[in-house]
């Protein structure tokens, strides 16, 4: 029987987690992501979750761990955040190169310096290219949903890849929301034991991570290039199965209001919910506004960006991160890059807002819109702005 | 398990680049490294087994000649001269590879 | 020879699980080492490599000298690694995922990766008390990347980054006492062990592999290449080494040190400086006051054996 309560955002992906079954937590502890594991070595304490919680020294030995227990079979979990999640660059790389299908969490947070520990997106957006399927959850229900599918993703035999599921440091880690959480027996039928494609086995012996000699990288590449792309496929059936079980259905990305839209802001994580209450506002008084909200990072879903925009003039984005001294937004690169081939494409404005803990309130969505609307009365479009910045 | 390709089509490799033949390296002949052969003087060899245990390369063994000798299998040694060195009644040469 | 009959080397297992066709140099202690280890632990061991040596002349894709499950992640790691493996193993057998038996997990590094950029994670995991073995393979420098110094280079060797010249005799630092690192951790088994004493060390890796909990091996490897000497002599350096007292073989069970190769009196020094060319630009001034360090430090393991702790 799935139960409806009201809980934070972090111990509800930390239930989720031992809903899952995992057999390892490996993470050492970083603000914002501190309550998820605190309370998952309380899960463990008190015999709820029988796995091995490992308090490592470092998050470069977390992620370490995890690649060694993912390769014994296990069903390993992590989490961090921003200077966590930079310590472990490394390793992220060579855990994806590996087929290692870890699930971490990353509680969204401003990288140093100076040292912020409140939320951007600038700690994942130096992580683009580990690859890892990379995912975002805008709320409370959905970083509980997007943790339990994460495992199944990341360990469909298909996929074997490392998942990360982002979720912003304190303006959703540490909110108090209500969830709906599914019962362990319909958990475990979504979720199939983790049975992996290669493991360390005495009975079967083989060697993981060997030297890529100049004469093997290049297909090792491709290889890794080519899983990742096709992970698209599995991610979008998960997806819908998650829904056949649970009855929520998530997307790759997902459209607010857009039809009739004049101009579309695209967003990632749990602004959007703020964003969607902006286009409520505007629309009240007749503004021709939408939403496009981002959700699946990596593997990119082009197709699916392309049917959200559809041949709407006017695409502002909303960035998280700064990419210094190049495009100054790294999705809004992205986005274009995305266009760049296609018969429409839209006029693409960048904003880049909420760094460090800085507030995006529905006046800053306002501001967005009318920059976005002048867009498309212009047809000029702005350079790139700092939301907020003081001048 | 199939011997894997030293030149693999992308689509050949194992998950993860990981090597499934356990041992393969002994497809791997390291014996042409070798300038100069251990030869054993069977008639001053105590059959200690010292020079089958100070091998780095793992490649002497009893047997593979002559029956209760140590001998090198030569697809392997890299020619050090270790067997010969710590050999107790020094009954082991190192002779020269002819060219 | 160990002052034991020579004859015992024929009771030195023979199953070998790291085979020839491994790409180490000619007459590689440290290979050496690693085969003899893994003689000792038998089929049923995990090993999780750092990078190094061992690491590329073990695995150049597709052939891999490992005829057990072997792992590499990076450098700095193998012990974080090594520690993932034994609790993954140890989950998996509690949930009986997999079948139970005594698996040897072993987390293996040069002295760089141990010492320098290793340490943290082996800290850990050694603090963390994981049922695991972690040797560290050490040839005194990062021979991998071309023989530059590490803090396990000993006092007054030449390396390409500690260079003798004009102004300096070489490294000008004394090797870090890594065992006693590990020792402080309070984890129950620490010992020396070099493949010279062959026998020595299959007792200690035998004995590492069935206590609960931590062990810590510190081997000692003569890389011929990086020392400068012919590789014939890679054996003969490591007795040297343990008779002039600079490499001495003890352990340390629960805290407790016994010397299980004592020495009564010293070899000269320039025994073993004299045949290795990374140390022949010392002068009889510094040979001297190298070898009043080493009497020193053994005479320190004298003492803590003597008090019994």
């Amino acid at each position: 029987m799935e139960t409806r309560v009201g809980k934070e955002t972090s111990i509800a992906i930390a239930d989720a987690v031992g809903l899952c079954d995992a057999d390892i937590v490996a993470a050492y502890p970083i603000t914002p992501q501190t309550h998820i594991v605190e309370h998952l070595s309380e899960l463990v304490a008190d015999g709820v979750l029988d796995a091995e919680f490992i308090p490592v020294e470092s998050e470069h030995s977390a992620i370490s761990v995890c690649c060694g227990t993912s390769a014994t079979g296990a069903r390993t979990f992590t989490a961090t955040s921003s200077q966590g999640l930079a310590l472990m660059h490394e390793i992220l790389f060579i855990a994806s190169a590996l087929r290692l299908p870890i699930v971490m969490v990353v509680a969204n947070r401003s990288l140093s310096g100076p040292i912020s520990i409140w939320n951007d997106h600038s700690d994942i957006m130096a992580e683009r290219d580990i690859g890892w399927v990379q995912i975002f959850a805008e709320n409370a229900q959905e970083a509980q949903d997007l943790t339990i599918w994460a495992f199944r993703l990341a360990e469909d035999k298909r996929v074997s890849l490392p998942t990360i599921v982002n979720l912003d440091g304190f303006i959703l880690t540490h909110m108090i929301e209500p969830v709906v959480v599914p019962d362990k027996t319909s958990v475990q039928k979504f979720l199939p034991i983790f049975e992996p494609v290669l493991r360390l086995d005495v009975d079967k012996p083989v060697s993981i991570g060997p030297v890529g000699i100049p004469d093997i990288y290049t297909e090792c590449r491709q290889a890794q290039q080519h899983n990742l792309t096709q992970a698209y496929g599995p991610i979008v059936e998960t997806l819908g199965e998650f829904a056949k079980h649970f009855g929520r259905q998530y997307l790759p990305v997902e459209s607010y209001r857009t039809e009739d839209a004049e101009v579309l802001l695209l967003t990632m994580g749990a602004l959007s919910e703020t964003a969607m209450e902006a286009v409520d506002n505007r629309r009240s008084r007749g503004g021709r506004v939408g939403l496009v909200r981002l959700r699946l990072w990596r593997p990119f879903p082009f197709e699916d960006l392309y049917r959200a925009v559809s041949d709407i003039p006017v695409l502002g984005v909303m960035d998280r991160a700064i990419s210094f001294g190049g495009p100054i937004g790294p999705v809004a690169s992205e986005i274009k890059s995305a266009f760049y081939h296609r018969n429409h494409r839209p006029n693409i404005v960048e904003f880049v807002a909420g760094l460090g803990g800085r507030d995006v309130a529905l006046a800053d969505f306002e501001k967005m819109f009318d920059v976005l609307l002048e867009t498309k009365e212009t047809g000029k479009i702005p350079p790139p702005r700092m939301v907020g910045l003081r001048e | 398990m199939a011997v894997q390709s030293a030149h693999p089509k992308w689509t050949e490799l194992a998950v993860g680049t990981a090597i499934t033949e356990p041992g393969g390296a002994r497809q791997n002949r390291t014996g042409d490294w070798r300038s100069s052969r251990p030869v054993w003087k069977h008639s001053e060899c105590i059959r200690c087994g010292v020079c089958v245990m100070f091998c780095p390369e793992g490649c002497i063994q009893f047997n593979l000649e002559v029956e209760g000798y140590p001998n090198a299998d030569l697809e392997y040694c890299k020619g050090c001269g270790i067997c010969a060195h710590e050999c107790p009644t020094a009954c082991i040469a190192m002779v020269d590879e002819e060219e | 020879m160990e002052g034991l009959n020579v004859f015992t080397a024929r009771l030195f297992p023979k199953d070998n699980h790291f085979v020839s066709g491994h790409r180490a140099c000619q007459g590689c202690a440290e290979a050496l080492a690693v085969r003899m280890v893994h003689q000792i632990l038998g089929r049923n061991t995990i090993v999780a490599s750092a990078t190094g040596c061992m690491e590329i002349i073990s695995s150049p894709y597709p052939e891999t000298a490992w005829a057990i499950p072997w792992m590499h992640v990076a450098f700095e790691n193998a012990a974080a690694v090594a520690s993932g493996i034994e609790s993954g193993l140890k989950v998996l057998m509690r949930k009986g995922r997999i079948p139970q038996r005594r698996i040897n997990v072993v987390g293996m590094a040069g002295d760089g990766g141990t010492a320098d950029i290793g340490l943290q994670a082996l800290s850990g995991a050694l603090e963390r008390g994981h049922n695991m073995i972690y040797v560290c393979y050490d040839n005194e420098a990062y021979m991998n990347t071309g023989i530059q110094r590490s803090s396990s280079t000993p006092f007054g060797a030449t390396t390409t980054t500690s260079p003798a010249g004009k102004t300096s005799m070489g490294q000008q630092t004394w090797k870090k006492n890594l065992t006693m690192i590990a020792t402080a951790h309070g984890i129950p088994y620490v010992a020396t062990a070099s493949p010279s004493y062959p026998m020595d060390l299959a007792r200690k890796v035998e004995k590492a592999s069935k206590i609960n909990g931590p062990a810590y091996l510190h081997i000692y490897a003569c890389c011929p290449t990086g020392w400068r000497m012919p590789p014939e002599k890679a054996i003969e350096v490591g007795r040297l080494a343990v008779q002039c007292g600079v490499f001495p073989l003890f352990e340390i069970v629960r805290g407790k040190l016994t010397i299980t190769n004592p020495i009564s009196n010293f070899r000269p020094l320039k025994d073993y400086l004299g045949i290795q060319g990374r140390f022949r630009h010392l002068d009889d001034a510094t040979v001297a006051e190298i070898e009043k360090r080493v009497q020193e430090e053994y005479r320190r393991l004298e003492s803590r054996q003597a008090l019994g702790y």
